[in-house]
């Protein structure tokens, strides 16, 4: 293999990396296998003293090994955030700008004021302890929450995704000159911050794979199309990536789709998500604070499945599950480590009233995360693919930690919901402008009715094959651009209805049911059949 | 190596307009900043570390008193036109932290291609942007810094460098002596006298390997967390704290 040329300032950023990179591995349950294993294979009889160190790293890459400490080092190769100037401080490196970690602090605020308004209405403390029958009664319904009908009604979802919206919507840049009506920034849409967004010739660039000559899953694996052509290719080689077990393979691969069948494997292989008698543990650990620790938040998490996921066609027989998952996840600990790359701070607490006093401070939810209007439709799709609440918990885990926090905080990433705004209504003015001006000009912002589909990455409003076709290129292209892309091509695709709506209302009917779409096809002539 | 950051005066800075600038409604696009360091004494710059503020490109030149013999300074260009931001309209980069640094030896090293693992994480992030630049010339005997900011983009009000640190190289030629004292070490064939002690070369294996030990015990320390989130059991909280 030809070496890559790297300057020295380089090679001292790419050690750092390393060295960090073995610090967080080293206390995980991967260090210690392979520890077992290194000390194991020594009895084998092709391990020499003499050449002990390469025969033993032979070995480990014989039987697999070397393949998983890879995938764990590209998992956190994800996760980490790009190599800044070491001047940076760490709230640099949750978000660059000074205003919109400004506006971030203050929608947190807001967010934090409702809560404790919530509480203090309702005279329920945040959190308490559970008292040992009721622990018990929860221990044996625990897999038949949903039976319970516990009075809500009093409860109120902490903010929804229109609240949102208009923080979005508000963000201003103080640097900015808006002086200037007809600038070259010149831009019909909601959100004022210029930002780097991609368009249409540097996403066909960025996405090659999804171009009309490339087999794509989600249109060539049609009943009329004979599985010759591309089917049964993809999915012999999708059996392959899973033998070879290797992350960054299934990652490529699954940019043409992942097969029904090969789906949950490669997700989680992509994931680096495991199902290890660690993880099962892990997870008993965060079901029994579950039990012994009752938070406002679990009623937050039980009204928002009541309200969204039971209502969904799809999705109401997974309530239980649902249930599982998400009271688990406000347990764990281990989210706070992504707050070091979210622009978000996890909320403070101190137990006991005893305000101030550093020893008694805790974080609210210990995972830090407070679950808003649709939260739990970021879980109820992955249902489809795993029955074990362990392993459901594992991959959603993993996805919040990559993705789906972006679509909640506000922050200047690529794939946040900021720019994802922003690159929907570039795409949109450059490629229908008359489109756009016709539904301003009705008082019917693209913004507003796209917004929802966005925020949710359009879970709940696809049917569920399409949903998990354009999760696969999610994971596959690592971004959440393609929310943005499809966001874009559903108007696009229903341009001709929305020029003859006169109002909002109208607009919105026609947009109301996106059930019947078929993503990839639209995807597919909207990056790469338009006219530039 | 570097010492610590050097002080400096930063003169106000200068914008470069075409025309009268009480007249000219056109912001500027140029600014020109002189550093210049107390005493008069010229430095030998390691470092300039700095933070942006939405300027696009940044051009450094510096002013070096010539050799003996020779009367004079001579500005020389250590940096041209460095972006700073990708695309000077758009928001990438116009709040970053970066430094420009001196050029050491042979600046290009092999790595393996192997360790460029799979697709989009690890080159992507391989080939972000740079934060650090080299410098083009050997920042020797500087008496003045001066940094030409740039920002053609019609949609910022302002634009500078901020945070502006300067690093000297440490002096190399200061080499102390070894004190009298030390260098009369215990010649190694005089006989030690032992009396009931034991044999130092089997303490000193001992001690070695018990230091063996602790350094393994160090070593292995995990930043993983147990994963409890209460206090002692308990996990009573009332309120959220706005501080």
């Amino acid at each position: 293999m030809e070496p890559v040329l790297v300057t020295m300032d380089e090679e001292t950023e790419l050690s750092f990396t390393i060295a960090q990179m073995v610090q967080r591995l080293k206390g995980t349950h991967l260090h210690s296998q392979l520890e077992r294993q290194a000390k194991d294979c020594l009895h084998r009889p092709d391990i020499k003293l003499e050449s002990l160190k390469d025969d033993v790293r032979n070995f480990l890459k014989v039987s697999g090994w070397e393949r998983k400490l890879q995938n764990a080092v590209y998992r956190e190769l994800h996760i980490r955030p790009p190599p800044g100037s070491p001047a940076a401080p760490p709230q640099h490196t949750k978000e660059p700008l000074q205003y919109m970690r400004n506006a971030q602090a203050s929608w947190e605020k807001r967010i934090l004021k409702s809560l404790n308004s919530m509480c203090t209405e309702l005279g329920v403390p945040l959190a308490r302890k559970r008292p040992l029958p009721e622990q018990r009664e929860l221990s044996n319904k625990w897999n038949e929450m949903g039976t319970d009908e516990p009075d809500l009604s009093k409860f109120r979802p902490v903010y929804a995704p229109k609240d949102f919206l208009e923080v979005l919507v508000s963000l201003r840049n103080p640097n900015l000159d808006c002086s200037e009506e007809l600038s070259s920034l010149s831009h019909w849409g909601l959100i004022k911050v210029p930002l780097h967004v991609r368009d249409i010739p540097q996403v066909r660039e960025a996405c090659p794979e999804l171009t009309l000559t490339s087999g794509q899953l989600g249109i060539d694996d049609h009943p009329h199309v004979p599985s010759d052509l591309f089917e049964s290719e993809h999915v012999r080689l999708g059996r392959r990536v899973l033998g070879e077990q290797d992350s960054a393979a299934a990652q490529q691969y699954s940019r043409q789709g992942c097969p029904t069948g090969l789906r949950a494997q490669l997700w989680a292989l992509i994931l680096n998500s495991t199902n290890d008698p660690e993880d099962i543990m892990h997870y008993e650990q965060l079901k029994a604070g579950v039990i012994q620790h009752d938070l406002v938040v679990d009623n937050l998490i039980y009204k928002d499945v009541k309200l969204t996921a039971s209502n969904d066609d799809y999705y109401f027989v997974f309530e239980d599950f649902l249930y599982q998952v998400l009271l688990c996840f406000s347990r764990d600990t281990t989210v706070l480590e992504h707050f070091n790359y979210n622009s978000a701070t996890p909320p403070k607490s101190y137990i006991q009233g005893k305000a101030e006093q550093d020893e008694y401070a805790v974080i609210y939810p210990p995972n830090g995360v407070i679950p808003f209007h649709g939260f739990s439709m970021y879980v109820a799709p992955l249902c489809f693919l795993y029955n074990e609440p362990c392993r459901l918990y594992g991959v959603f885990r993993e996805m919040y930690v990559r993705y789906f926090f972006r679509l909640h905080s506000i922050s200047s990433h690529p794939s946040g919901i900021v720019s994802l705004c922003l690159q929907f209504e570039r795409l949109l003015q450059s490629h229908l402008p008359q489109l756009f001006y016709h539904l301003r000009e009705i008082g019917a912002q693209p913004l507003s009715i796209a917004f929802k589909w966005m925020v949710r990455a359009f879970s709940g409003y696809l049917s569920t094959d399409q949903l998990l076709l354009l999760w696969d290129r999610i994971l596959g292209y690592d971004s959440l651009e393609i929310v943005a892309v499809l966001a874009a091509a559903v108007f696009a695709f229903r341009a001709e209805n929305l020029m003859e709506v006169t109002s909002l209302a109208s607009a919105e009917a026609v947009l109301a049911d996106l059930s019947t779409l078929k993503v990839m096809p639209l995807i597919q002539i909207f990056v790469f059949a338009t006219m530039i | 190596m570097s010492n610590g950051p050097v002080d400096y005066v930063a003169k106000t800075p200068v914008c470069l307009q075409i025309g009268d600038a009480a007249t000219n409604s056109l912001r500027p696009g140029v600014c020109v900043t002189d550093i210049v360091f107390p005493n008069g004494k010229p430095i030998k710059i390691q470092k300039i570390s700095f933070k942006n503020y939405y300027t696009a490109f940044l051009s450094l030149r510096l002013l070096r008193s010539e050799e003996e013999g020779q009367d004079g300074a001579k500005w020389v260009t250590c940096l041209r036109n460095f972006p700073l931001m990708a695309n000077p309209h758009d928001e990438a980069g116009s709040q970053d932290y970066f430094s420009v640094s001196r050029q050491q030896g042979a600046a290009m090293t092999a790595v393996p291609r192997e360790w460029c693992v799979g697709t989009g994480a690890c080159l992507r992030y391989l080939m972000c942007q740079a934060t650090t630049a080299p410098m083009l010339v050997e920042p020797d005997d500087v008496t003045s810094v001066r940094l030409i900011l740039r920002q053609p983009s019609s949609a910022w009000l302002n634009f500078n460098i901020e945070e502006i640190t300067i690093y000297d190289c440490v002096n190399e030629d200061t080499e102390r002596d070894v004190p009298a004292w030390l260098s009369s070490l215990t010649p190694a064939d005089e006989p030690l006298h032992l009396q009931g002690l034991p044999d130092p070369e089997t303490v000193s294996s001992s001690i070695q390997q018990m230091w063996a030990l602790t350094e393994v015990m160090q070593s292995s320390q995990t930043t993983a967390s147990v994963g409890r989130f209460d206090v002692d059991g308990c996990y009573d909280v009332n309120l959220l704290s706005y501080t």
